[in-house]
């Protein structure tokens, strides 16, 4: 089968690459601050301090309290009536609210001040806010700015602004520097382990990540820095880096055996690795990999699935399942397709696959039941809703929460979506 | 500017969210931002709904800003009305459009829609969640339930049900368990409202004799606005626990002029013999730390010293606009209430008091947790847990019995305790074991640097062992098992990280 060779050949041609439509109207997604909900756990020594109103607090709630119950390193700094009509001075505001948080919490060494729509729309000055606060408590905490404001950032852009205001800080890399490899995107820590594993079988010396797990680790950049983006929401960090001078390694995505191949592939090219040690070092965990998938083929093949638009994993996500899975697609949706680094996910697609950017939530909605799908990926807000239709969903979000890139998580991936179409047999035999 | 790391109630459009959601053929245009849209899944992840919440909101962008957001708003709400054929709607923004002060009530009337189209101010900056559900509650009935009507006398009195919502704390079972005691009393339920009532329903409230209110925090403005225009009286009890409950049906039936004794002798709850028996004396002056909205929190009041025996350490609400009758009612348990929306006030009084159980709200819990005290959950907040799939009244008769299991079951039971007591030193009994039943023994961990399968000692490389660690404890257990199967089974005597994800992959389901 194609999709096992470690080399497949790209389908698709220019005459019948993928159809990309763009829509507008209700969106049914999540603004960038929730990308705080895996963010401040990945860095175990920073903060994330929203600057913003009763409904940021109770989005981040929402969407995390229920899952986490140890005391979050995040907060909101509430803005009342007094803020907004001039009578608190808001400097003085949160420079309170940061010192009442910096004595809470002795152990934080980096803190996020986090943009959103109200902290936007009445303009406050978050980066001259967390310079004159940086001042203020050097050297013990460094405090950046970001915004993850829904007018600005939908989802995992949240993830991309908080790493762009992370790579202006990244020390500068010594002019005689070896070449190094910077692997940029949020990973689960097992999953970068692996990936730090087969690096080194690679014999590519130098790898480090972003964002790094302690606030102190910050990976240095420059000239010599090759890096290979993790996520495909990147597009910022990726531009920041680029001005840093390191090069950007186009890749496709580490989801499914396939994708883990290329995206390695990739690298191993560019730090002139030879097709021997490449084939080496990832010939057991491809096989075993390829091994798990096939407990979930038959579970998926020819089933047709719909992708709501949520996180911009959903390109790569229908190449996994239609390549790897034999999946049928229906329609992609995404918040937004950066054309530069998902062309060669687009390549692999299926010729005329329908791929939607943006959203109109109803009239996609009227297509997904005309479609009548065996499954649809989609957010909270839609899924028990069509369950109750009788379509059978997957929730979106969880693949944001679990560790799916790589060769060992290729079959985790698989039962993500196997599992939803197993259950539903399950509960009407 | 307020540090909040948990917030007691979200903004006021989600209260307005939580009655348009209760009732039928309304539809809400909410002028927000993107993101906004994650108060769905209060909805239908947290309450489990079937159905998506009837809200349009018109998601703008930074490039909406800079070009006509009213405009978005005024197709929104056009695209809202065509598609779902409301009969009536509601109008309002979210804390980033009240910024931009584009008008959402003025807009929608210019759009001359064949239906009641109801503006909504709901200052984001000032108010709450369980406020903008009072206010739109209020703004629905002034709008529809019309001028005052003549009512004939009848023989069985018509009331009407006020206040229960989505998403709130036990409305569901209170409604049903509220409608029981009102049939036994022999007084017919014109309209439920929001909980399920159409747009018609609130056109015919005014042909009830009087209210029943069941959750002040959301019907009091609408209550006291029928009080004045429609002349319907309104009850003051809320029927939680046994006394408030007999309290209520004589308050009902002196309303309706009828003669209660049929109704509160009929039926009876098991909370008074439970309490009185003797099994229960482990119950007293146990020392309880109450919060949460100001309706539960001071029916909760009552039940803990008058029907349980318990002693009050403290009290308090969050339900800013109930102050004045959260402090009356503290005053009469000899304590003061602790008025605060603040998360980290409430935890360092807890920590303070050292209550031996809190009664609060989900987040009462996580300070519970923390402080090792049990506690029980008796008000909003909501949390996928606060909507049990069995019949859990917190009202009437059938409610105390709930409230009893519920409040009781975190404690000791009466001999642990004692032998607790007596035996300080056991292993199991130590000070730092939580109760058996809540599964709090301390397991100690199993290093086993090498096991025993089948013929073959295996023993774990240190990378692996380290690497097991990072599979999550839940399924830890397992993974360890199956990699020692897997390796014993292919003969390995050292099980290596690639073992660990052979086998992982060999045992893929």
């Amino acid at each position: 089968m194609n999709a096992l060779s470690p080399f497949p050949a790209p389908l698709g041609g220019a005459c019948d690459a993928p159809v990309i439509r763009q829509e507008r109207g209700q969106r049914e997604v999540f603004c960038g601050l929730t990308g705080i909900v895996w963010l401040h756990r990945k860095i175990q020594d920073a903060f994330f301090l929203v600057v913003g109103s009763r409904t940021c607090a109770h989005l981040l709630q929402s969407a995390a309290g229920v899952m986490i119950f140890a005391e979050p390193r995040f907060a909101t700094a509430i803005l009342e009536d007094r803020d907004l009509a001039g009578v608190a001075d808001i400097d003085d505001e949160l420079d309170a609210v940061v010192d009442r948080l910096l004595t809470r919490r002795p152990e934080i060494k980096l803190l996020f001040l986090v943009g959103s729509c109200p902290s936007e729309v009445i303009k406050i000055d978050l980066s001259r806010a967390a310079a004159r606060q940086s001042r203020i408590h050097a050297p013990r905490v460094r405090i950046l700015s970001y915004s993850g404001s829904g007018v600005e950032t939908t989802f995992t852009q949240g993830e991309d602004a908080c790493l762009a205001a992370l790579v202006p800080t990244l020390p500068e890399e010594a002019p005689n520097a070896p070449p190094s490899l910077l692997v940029v995107g949020a990973l689960a820590d097992v999953v970068e382990d692996q990936f730090a594993r087969l690096f080194d079988a690679l014999g590519i010396a130098s790898v480090r990540f972003l964002p790094m797990r302690r606030a102190a680790n910050l990976p240095s950049v420059g000239p010599n820095t090759s890096f290979l983006l993790a996520q495909p929401f990147l597009a910022d960090t990726a531009r920041a880096l680029e001005e840093r001078g390191a090069r950007h390694i186009e890749a496709p995505f580490p989801l499914g055996v396939e994708g883990a191949t290329l995206w390695l592939q990739a690298a191993a090219r560019a730090f002139g690795v030879s097709e021997a040690r490449f084939h080496a070092a990832i010939e057991a965990p491809r096989v075993r990999a390829a091994q798990a998938l096939t407990h979930y083929r038959e579970a998926l093949a020819g089933k047709r699935i719909f992708l709501f638009p949520d996180s911009q994993l959903e390109p790569v996500l229908a190449r996994f399942l239609s390549r790897e899975m034999g999946m049928r697609i229906i329609e992609i949706g995404t918040p937004y397709l950066h054309r530069r680094h998902m062309a060669s996910e687009l390549s692999l697609l299926p010729p005329d696959t329908p791929i939607v950017e943006g959203q109109h939530v109803d009239r996609q909605l009227d297509r997904c039941r005309a479609a009548k799908p065996d499954l649809v990926l989609c957010g909270l807000g839609l899924a028990n809703p069509l369950e109750a239709e009788g379509f059978t969903t997957k929730w979106s979000i969880e693949l944001l929460f679990s560790p799916i890139q790589g060769f060992d998580q290729a079959g985790d991936l698989a039962e993500l979506f196997a599992r939803p179409l197993r259950r539903r047999v399950r509960l009407e035999a | 500017m307020q540090l909040t790391l948990w917030t007691y109630e979200g903004p006021p459009h989600i209260g307005a969210m939580r009655v348009a959601t209760a009732m039928r053929d309304l539809h809400y245009v909410l002028h927000a931002p993107q993101g906004d849209t994650y108060a769905d899944l209060l909805f239908t992840m947290i309450e489990r709904r079937g159905a998506r919440p009837p809200v349009t909101y018109t998601t703008f962008e930074a490039r909406d800003l800079g070009s006509d957001t009213a405009e978005l708003f005024k197709s929104a709400t056009r695209e809202a009305y065509e598609r779902f054929s409301p009969q009536a709607m509601i109008v309002g923004a979210s804390c980033t459009a009240e910024l931009l002060q584009d008008d959402p009530g003025g807009l929608a009337r210019a759009l001359n829609l064949p239906c009641p189209v109801i503006p909504l101010e709901l200052p984001a900056y000032q108010k709450k969640e369980n406020w903008g559900a009072a206010e739109t509650f209020y703004r629905l009935v002034r709008s529809l339930a019309g001028a005052r009507c003549e009512r004939p006398q009848r023989t069985r009195k018509l009331c009407n049900i006020l206040g229960p919502t989505a998403l709130g704390f036990r409305c569901r079972d209170d409604v049903r368990e509220v409608e029981k005691l009102l049939d036994g009393l022999g007084v017919e339920i014109n309209v439920v409202a929001p909980l399920g009532a159409s747009t018609q329903d609130l056109t015919r409230l005014g042909a009830a004799d009087f209210n029943v209110s069941l959750y002040p925090e959301i019907a009091h403005t609408a209550a006291q606005w029928l009080e004045r225009a429609h002349g319907q009286p309104c009850t003051r009890t809320i029927p939680i626990g046994v006394g408030a409950t007999r309290d209520f049906l004589a308050e009902v039936a002196r309303l309706a002029g009828i003669d209660p004794a049929p109704a509160s002798q009929s039926e009876e709850s098991r909370l008074p013999w439970y309490s009185r028996s003797v099994d229960s004396t482990y119950l007293t002056g146990k020392r309880v730390f109450i919060f949460g909205d100001a309706t539960h929190a001071i029916a909760a009041l009552r039940i803990a010293r008058d029907e349980l025996g318990f002693a009050i350490a403290g009290v308090g609400t969050y339900s800013r606009e109930f102050a004045r009758e959260m402090r009356e009612a503290a005053a009469r348990y000899d304590v003061e209430a602790l008025i605060t929306d603040d998360y980290l006030e409430v935890e360092a009084k807890v920590a303070e008091l050292q209550p031996e159980l809190v009664l609060g709200t989900q987040m009462e819990r996580h300070i519970a947790k923390r402080l090792g005290v049990p506690c029980a959950v008796i008000s909003a907040p909501t949390h996928v847990q606060d909507f049990p799939a069995r019949y859990a009244p917190q009202m009437g008769f059938e409610g105390a019995n709930v409230i009893f299991d519920t409040w009781v079951h975190p404690l000791m039971m009466g001999l642990e305790e004692h032998l607790l007591a007596m035996f300080r030193d056991d292993v199991e009994f130590h000070d730092a074991a939580a109760p058996s039943h809540l599964g709090g023994k301390q397991m100690l961990q199993n290093p086993s640097a090498s096991v025993v399968a089948s013929d073959i000692v295996l023993s774990w490389a240190a990378d692996a062992e380290q690497e097991l660690k990072k599979v999550p404890f839940f399924v830890r257990g397992k993974a360890r098992r199956n990699t020692e199967k897997f390796a014993a089974e292919n003969g390995l005597a050292i099980i290596t990280v690639e073992t660990l994800y052979d086998a992982k992959a060999h045992f893929a389901r």
